[in-house]
């Protein structure tokens, strides 16, 4: 696959017995496969990276991940202000 | 599975629908660059959650789509050589260049092999000490580094019997020259988040300002397009032109440095012609002068074929966002994903090949 199509994956174990790359099994929902983790130095047992034909790209940040949920709330509770004050009769 | 099945579910998608309709007071024309976010986009019919004021068209994101028919025909003529196994990720076998494609030439006798990464054809490189092993190094920023590890790992190991057919494109020169084309309707755009992942999004404030436009680096799932559109559109109703990030989870600002790196050693910046829209400097990555003798072009003679695109053929104004794929009398008719006349329609990730799968009126 190309396309720029990279899936996120769990680091099941890493390979150390090559001295110059760094190779780990990585599950997509319970397929495991082998990737290159030679561009995610930090990258760990249990963590999550993003994976395009065969290379981690980057690792998952679950903070960030957690973002457009919390934006999502928030946009929701400021909606059902916005529809309170116009019910509110003499409002514009 | 994680960090997927939560952003595909309608909750959220349908949240940022009914904040996009409150948002929308005008009509505005965004673009996806991707053509992975394009296949999501007509797959999920995130386009039919938006107000009929928003239009969006799809970019030249396809690597597959923009890879010049004249490489196509240099990977031919490579691969049917007898002394060669030529290696290709699987969307580049049904190509067609001019007369034929990689799967004729395999049915014919010639040695093409699909592989999942390019360290599978270094490893068949190893292997194969006899045979001359070509990777077709084709795609942008997100798979550019994989590539280069692959020569890399090859000039380390000494392998003289290995080499890549590069054709590899850039997202930002792609975008500024939409952006400073006269026919020009982008007014916002969804940058790919996963170039973004490599190469970070520090070369886009510089487009932002200069077009005055908003560019949100965008991800895959429907929740990561709408909250891209959500926040583009909210950008050009304020007026504002910025960049911003709705893909964080996979994003820095800096992006991945080891990436970067290799591929400044491995690869210079050149012109690059790109199928349906012409040659755009600065749009390509080339062997360096450390790397050149692991060019296939030069090691095969294959350097000065050049070809003819279908007159017919309207893929470099789609991909530009000028015209989208029904506005093509040939769309569905004398070109289909079986006999393709151009760009778009040859992946099934190019937006006239999107459509026709998902969107054709029933016969």
């Amino acid at each position: 696959m190309i396309m720029c199509l990279a899936v996120p994956g769990k680091i099941l174990s890493v390979d150390t017995s090559h001295p110059e790359t760094r190779m780990a099994k990585v599950s997509f929902g319970g397929i495991a496969k082998e990737v290159n983790l030679d561009f995610v130095p930090e990258a760990q047992v249990g963590d999550y990276v993003v994976v395009h034909v065969g290379f981690a790209l980057n690792k998952v940040d679950e903070e960030e991940a957690k973002k457009v949920f919390e934006y999502l709330e928030q946009m929701g509770e400021l909606a059902e202000l916005d529809e309170k004050q116009s019910a509110e009769p003499g409002r514009p | 599975m994680k960090f997927i099945d939560e952003y595909r579910e309608a909750e959220g998608v349908q949240k940022f629908a009914r904040a996009i309709a409150g948002l929308v007071t005008k009509p505005w024309t965004l673009m996806e660059i991707c053509g992975g976010q394009t296949h999501a986009i007509i797959k999920f019919g995130v386009d039919e959650l938006l107000p009929k004021q928003v239009t969006l068209v799809h970019g030249p994101g396809c690597p597959v789509c923009v890879t010049p028919l004249e490489i196509i025909d240099k990977a031919l003529e490579i691969a049917a050589r007898p002394e060669v196994t030529f290696c290709s990720f699987g969307d580049m076998l049904r190509v067609p260049g001019s007369r034929t494609d990689l799967l004729a030439v395999k049915a014919a006798g010639g040695d093409v092999r699909m592989v999942y990464s390019p360290l599978d054809a270094v490893k068949i490189a190893r292997e194969n000490p006899s045979r001359q092993v070509v990777f077709f190094a084709v795609g942008f920023e997100t798979t550019a580094p994989a590539n280069a590890m692959s020569v890399f790992q090859a000039r380390r190991l000494g392998l003289r019997n290995f080499s890549l057919l590069v054709s590899h494109v850039l997202v930002p020169p792609a975008m500024e020259a939409i952006l400073s084309s006269s026919i020009n309707r982008v007014q916002g755009f969804l940058a790919a988040g996963h170039v973004c992942a490599v190469m970070g999004y520090h070369e886009y404030p510089p487009l932002a300002a200069k077009y005055r436009v908003p560019i949100v680096v965008t991800g895959f799932e429907p929740l990561d397009i709408m909250q891209g559109i959500y926040l583009c559109l909210k950008q050009l109703e304020e007026g504002r032109h910025e960049v911003e990030n709705a893909y964080g989870r996979t994003v820095q600002f800096e992006g991945n440095r080891p990436a970067q790196q290799l591929l400044q050693e491995v690869f210079q910046v050149v012109p690059r012609k790109w199928r349906g829209i012409g040659e755009i400097p600065r749009s390509g990555l080339a062997l360096s002068e450390a790397y050149r003798e692991f060019d296939a072009e030069t090691r095969f003679g294959v350097a000065h074929l050049t070809a003819a695109e279908s007159p017919e053929c309207i893929s470099g104004l789609v991909l530009q966002g000028v015209k989208k794929p029904g506005d093509c009398p040939a769309f569905g008719t004398r070109c289909t994903p079986e006999r393709p006349l151009g760009a778009t329609m040859v992946s099934s990730e190019g937006a006239c090949a999107a459509y026709y799968r998902y969107r054709r009126p029933a016969a």
